[in-house]
């Protein structure tokens, strides 16, 4: 069943919301054993909110749009009087004061948050390896990773612990675990959904989306979370742009870039696949070239390190996290808090931002990174007036396996090469699964890219190609 | 391009970062390969660019600056590692 008919169901009292969040807990309790994907499971106030909906229903009050949909949470964004780690340890024991704006509207449309999901420390990693408690494991193949940093919330819907779980890309974190679990996984454009209570990563690319098991859910879990709000001063005040949809007028651009070769041939196959699909349904393909992309990868590396080295300038073991006991002097406090809090992959980034950011180095990295940036960006501008939407593979292999990628940074980077374009450019972007799995249960994603806030229409073409 | 021990225990120091020596050694090495992966940067043309701070142009909606208060003060002090009373507790700041 997805998220709409067991809202339907839950709102005229076919179902209770109770029975589904005890059905959900009993999943959570039996799968995640072996999958790790939950750092925690919030049974008690998650019944507390079923019984209380089931309450409205009985007594006829309007309920919202998720009646009783288990939703899971990745574990950097804050609901109230609950923990919120971003699986660190210099936040182990930090309890929100307050619920982001994406959490409250979830529970205002009646959503039931059970738990928060594992996840690379502070969202930097592209397998939740890099998470300070534990291994999450790719449903389809328990030796392969999830992907990242959102692995935990990719694998809670792959394994159909939650219906919809709610992530964060930064430079694809929903996409790529999206595509290594086999699920949808939406990054929207820059500034559609609220980042107030989004512990930051990189301010100016985070972006809070949704995972989901097919593109009705998505549409759903999009239209709640989405919305201007002004606790957030990069929120836009934009709409959805509204057109009719009629896939025989829609251009679809494929990038003929180089970055394109070197594809596992089973995406290759995969790839192939969805164009035909594509043009049987009456798209129109064109080539394309987003000439700058080469250089996008190093490009965020850049602004993406810069921004955390001075966002998590706020760790300092002082109003709240890790303080260290062996400190004798405020300055070497701060240094210790930060040196024992923090795991390696935090550290190098925020080593990189530091140095790039720090005098005589600035004009050369962080300038000239923000410089290419605005490349990218008229890259997909002028690709935009000719065409509707980009499609690429999400990633350029299948979900790797454990170990694989740690011990060499720049091999884990590229794994984000198909991702990292839209992030910089702020456009919205999809990963939908294709049908046919690898010989070792893989599943291969594809990426739809559409202009700022053009959301529906992926919405629409998902809905056609998984018809 | 190389990164002395010394230019490590400076970035650690500017990011009051806490390093142990066989960290430092081994973000030395890496942060080479990476800054070396980066000179990739110096192909692209960017004379007459302007840089891009944000991905969408356009006003930044920013709040009247007016103070209003936190309604649930405790839910904050109780994230505070070390307290008494409402205060924060911090190591001696002027020797």
């Amino acid at each position: 069943m997805n998220a709409i008919s067991i809202a339907n169901k839950v709102k005229s009292g076919e179902i209770k919301a109770t029975d589904i969040i005890n059905d959900y807990l009993d999943r959570i309790k039996e799968k995640d054993k072996k999958i790790n994907a939950f750092l925690e499971v919030f049974a008690d106030s998650a019944l507390k909110k079923a019984e209380e909906i089931d309450l409205k229903v009985a007594q006829k009050k309007p309920v919202g749009t998720l009646a009783g949909v288990p939703v899971a949470i990745k574990d950097n964004m804050l609901y109230k009087n609950h923990r919120m780690t971003c699986a660190s340890k210099i936040l182990e024991n930090y309890i929100s004061p307050y619920s982001a704006t994406a959490v409250e509207k979830l529970l205002e449309e009646d959503a039931v948050i059970i738990g928060r999901t594992n996840m690379d420390e502070f969202a930097m990693g592209s397998s939740t390896e890099n998470s300070a408690f534990k291994n999450t494991k790719n449903p389809l193949n328990e030796k392969h990773v999830p992907g990242g940093s959102s692995g935990g919330s990719a694998a809670a819907v792959a394994a159909t612990m939650a219906l919809i779980s709610l992530g964060s890309d930064t430079g694809g974190s929903i996409r790529q675990p999206a595509a290594f679990c086999g699920v949808y996984g939406l990054k929207p454009t820059y500034g559609s959904v609220s980042r107030y209570g989004l512990a930051a990563f990189a301010s100016s690319l985070d972006q809070i989306g949704c995972f989901t098991n097919n593109p009705e859910d998505m549409k759903l879990a999009f239209s709640v979370i989405s919305g201007h709000d002004k606790k957030d001063s990069t929120s836009s005040i934009l709409q959805q742009t509204e057109k009719k949809f009629d896939i025989k007028a829609i251009k679809i651009g494929i990038p003929k870039e180089p970055f394109m070769e070197g594809l596992e041939p089973k995406i290759k196959e995969e790839f192939l696949l969805t164009i035909q699909k594509l043009k049987n349904l009456g798209a129109s393909m064109l080539d394309i070239s987003l000439p700058n992309t080469q250089y996008a990868l190093p490009t965020y590396y850049i602004i993406a390190s810069g921004e955390a080295s001075s966002n998590l300038g706020r760790y300092d073991g002082t109003r709240y996290g890790l303080n260290s006991k062996k400190a004798d002097s405020l300055i070497n406090f701060y240094k210790l808090s930060r040196g024992e809090g923090f795991g390696p992959e935090v550290k190098r980034r925020i080593m990189l931002g530091t140095y790039s950011l720090s005098a005589g180095y600035y004009d050369d990295y962080y300038i000239k990174a923000q410089k290419i940036r605005t490349l990218i960006k008229n890259d997909f501008k002028k690709a935009f007036t000719e065409i509707d939407i980009i499609l690429t593979p999400t990633t350029p292999t299948t979900a790797f396996k454990f170990g694989d990628k740690l011990k060499n940074p720049i091999s884990m980077y590229l794994s984000d090469i198909f991702t990292i374009p839209a992030s910089l450019a702020g456009v919205c972007a999809v990963s939908a699964p294709c049908k046919n799995k690898t010989e070792a249960g893989l599943s291969v994603g594809m990426q739809f890219t559409s202009n700022h806030f053009n959301e529906t229409s992926l919405f629409s073409i998902l809905g056609l190609l998984s018809d | 391009m190389e990164i002395t021990k010394k230019e490590i225990e400076h970035i650690a120091e500017l990011a009051k970062l806490e390093l142990t020596d066989e960290e430092k050694k081994i973000y030395g090495a890496q942060l080479k390969d990476i800054l070396v992966w980066m000179e990739k940067l110096n192909k692209a043309d960017i004379s007459n660019t302007e840089p891009a701070s944000y991905a969408l142009s356009g006003k930044s909606h920013l709040r009247e600056d007016k103070v209003k208060k936190f309604p649930d003060t405790q839910a904050l002090l109780s994230n505070v590692p070390a307290r008494e009373f409402d205060f924060i507790k911090v190591k001696k700041v002027i020797e």
